[in-house]
C-alpha cells in the first residue's frame, strides 16, 4: 500500500519534467537548447517513472530491471545528444549568440 | 485500457498518412520509424512481445536507419520531392486520418457483432502450436515457413545491394564521437546476452530466431558502423561471410531434403529427430539473419 502511494507520486512527480522537456522542444530557438531540454529534463522524468514503478514491483529482481532500463536509457541518450550535437556543430550550426535576433519569437 | 488501444491506434494512422502524404523524403522516414515503434506498442497490447521486439529492431530501427543513409546519399536536388500538380490541401490529412479512424472503429465494432474469421480454428489448435498466444502462434508456428521465407528475402535484399556499389568503409569514428565507439563496446555484451536468452527461449516455441537475429544484429550494425568489425570488408573473409549469410537457409533446405529422404515427404521429420532439428535451424537461422541485417550496413560488396 505504501509503495503503491509511493509510486503514483513519483510518477505524478516526473509529469512537470516531461511537460517542460516538451515545451521546450518546441519553443526553443536552436538545436542544442532543445537537446538541452531534451536530455535534462525527459531523463529525470522518465527516472522517476521508473522509480515509481520499480517500488511497485512484485519482486526486487523485476525492480532492479526497471532500474536498469533507466540506466541504459541514460547512456543511450547522452550519446545520442552528443552524436546529434556534434554533427550539428561539424555541419554548420553554429550555437545562437546572446545578441542574435529569434525569428521565431513571439509566434 | 481501450483509450490505450484508440490512441495507439490513432497514432498508427497519424504516422502513416503522414509518412504517405507529407513532401519531403527526410520527413517521410522519420514519420516511418515513429510508425514503427507504434506498431511494436500495438504488439506489445496483443500480447505479442517477441514480435514487437522484432518490429521495434527491424521495422523502427534497422530499415529507418537504411532510409537515412539512402536519402543522405541522393544529390540534394533529389532529396526534396516537388508536389508542383499534385498539392494536397493542408486539411485533407488530418481529416483522412480521421475519416479513416472513424471508419475503421465502425467497422471493427461490426465485426466484434458475430465472431468472424479463424477465431475458433486458431483456440483449437493453440495447445499444440507450442505457444501461448494466438498472434504469436500464428506468426511463428502455424505460418512458420514464412519466417524462413523471409530468410530468403533477406538474403535477396543483401544480393540487391551488394549488386548496387562497392562497399563504403565505416568513417573514422573514433577522433570526433569517442563515445559512440565506447557505447557500441561496452553494451555488445547486454546484446549477446539478450541474443541468447532469446534462443533459449526459442527452444521451447519455435520463433526465437528473428528477435534473437535482430538484436544482435542491432548490435553488429552498431560495432561495424563505429569501425569495430574489419573483417566483413576483407577480401579474404569474402568467401567465408558468403557461406555464413546462407547457412540459415542451407540448413532449413538440408533439413527438409532430409525429411524427404527419411519418411517420404518434404520437411517430414521423424518425431524424436525434429528437436534437434529445429534447434540446429533456429541457431544458423537466428546468426544467419543478425549477419544479413549488418551486411546491409556494408553498403555494398566488399572486395571478392
Amino acid at each position: 500500500m505504501m509503495g503503491d502511494l509511493l509510486g503514483i507520486a513519483l510518477i505524478l512527480l516526473s509529469l512537470p519534467f516531461f511537460i517542460a522537456s516538451t515545451v521546450g522542444l518546441l519553443r526553443f530557438p536552436d538545436v542544442y537548447a532543445r537537446l538541452h531540454a531534451l536530455t535534462k529534463a525527459d531523463n529525470v522524468g522518465l527516472g522517476l517513472i521508473c522509480l515509481g514503478l520499480a517500488v511497485q514491483a512484485d519482486s526486487v529482481a523485476v525492480g532492479l530491471k526497471i532500474v536498469l532500463i533507466w540506466g541504459l536509457l541514460l547512456l543511450a541518450s547522452s550519446t545520442g545528444a552528443t552524436l546529434i550535437s556534434t554533427s550539428a556543430l561539424r555541419h554548420g550550426h553554429p550555437p545562437r549568440q546572446r545578441n542574435d535576433v529569434d525569428k521565431h519569437a513571439g509566434r | 485500457m481501450l483509450a490505450v488501444d484508440l490512441l495507439l491506434t490513432l497514432a498508427a494512422l497519424a504516422t502513416a498518412g503522414q509518412c504517405l502524404l507529407l513532401p519531403g523524403l527526410f520527413r517521410a522516414v522519420a514519420n516511418l520509424m515513429a510508425f514503427g515503434l507504434v506498431m511494436a506498442l500495438i504488439w506489445v497490447r496483443l500480447d505479442a512481445p517477441d514480435v514487437a521486439l522484432a518490429e521495434a529492431a527491424i521495422g523502427a530501427g534497422i530499415t529507418g536507419a537504411l532510409l537515412l543513409t539512402a536519402v543522405g546519399q541522393l544529390p540534394a536536388s533529389q532529396r526534396q520531392l516537388h508536389h508542383e500538380h499534385y498539392r494536397v490541401p493542408r486539411r485533407f490529412i488530418p481529416m483522412t486520418i480521421i475519416v479513416v479512424f472513424v471508419g475503421g472503429v465502425l467497422w471493427a465494432t461490426m465485426l466484434a457483432l458475430p465472431k468472424v474469421g479463424l477465431v475458433k480454428e486458431i483456440a483449437a489448435v493453440l495447445p499444440e502450436s507450442g505457444a501461448e498466444h494466438a498472434v504469436t502462434a500464428i506468426l511463428l508456428n502455424l505460418r512458420g515457413i514464412d519466417t524462413l521465407l523471409e530468410i530468403a528475402v533477406m538474403l535477396c535484399a543483401v544480393a540487391a545491394i551488394w549488386s548496387l556499389q562497392r562497399a563504403i568503409p565505416p568513417p573514422a569514428l573514433e577522433l570526433n564521437y569517442p563515445g559512440l565507439t565506447t557505447l557500441a563496446r561496452w553494451l555488445h555484451p547486454l546484446f549477446l546476452l539478450t541474443f541468447s536468452y532469446f534462443l533459449w527461449q526459442g527452444t521451447h516455441a519455435p520463433g526465437g530466431a528473428f528477435p534473437a537475429g535482430a538484436v544482435l544484429g542491432a548490435g553488429g550494425v552498431l560495432l561495424l558502423l563505429t569501425g569495430s568489425i574489419g573483417w566483413m570488408y576483407r577480401h579474404y573473409y569474402n568467401q567465408l561471410l558468403r557461406w555464413l549469410l546462407a547457412a540459415g537457409l542451407l540448413l532449413f533446405l538440408a533439413t527438409a531434403l532430409a525429411g524427404l529422404l527419411m519418411t517420404g515427404s518434404l520437411y517430414g521429420l521423424p518425431p524424436q529427430l525434429a528437436g534437434y532439428f529445429i534447434i540446429a535451424i533456429e541457431v544458423a537461422a537466428a546468426l544467419s539473419i543478425a549477419l544479413m541485417l549488418m551486411t546491409f550496413y556494408l553498403f555494398g560488396r566488399p572486395r571478392s
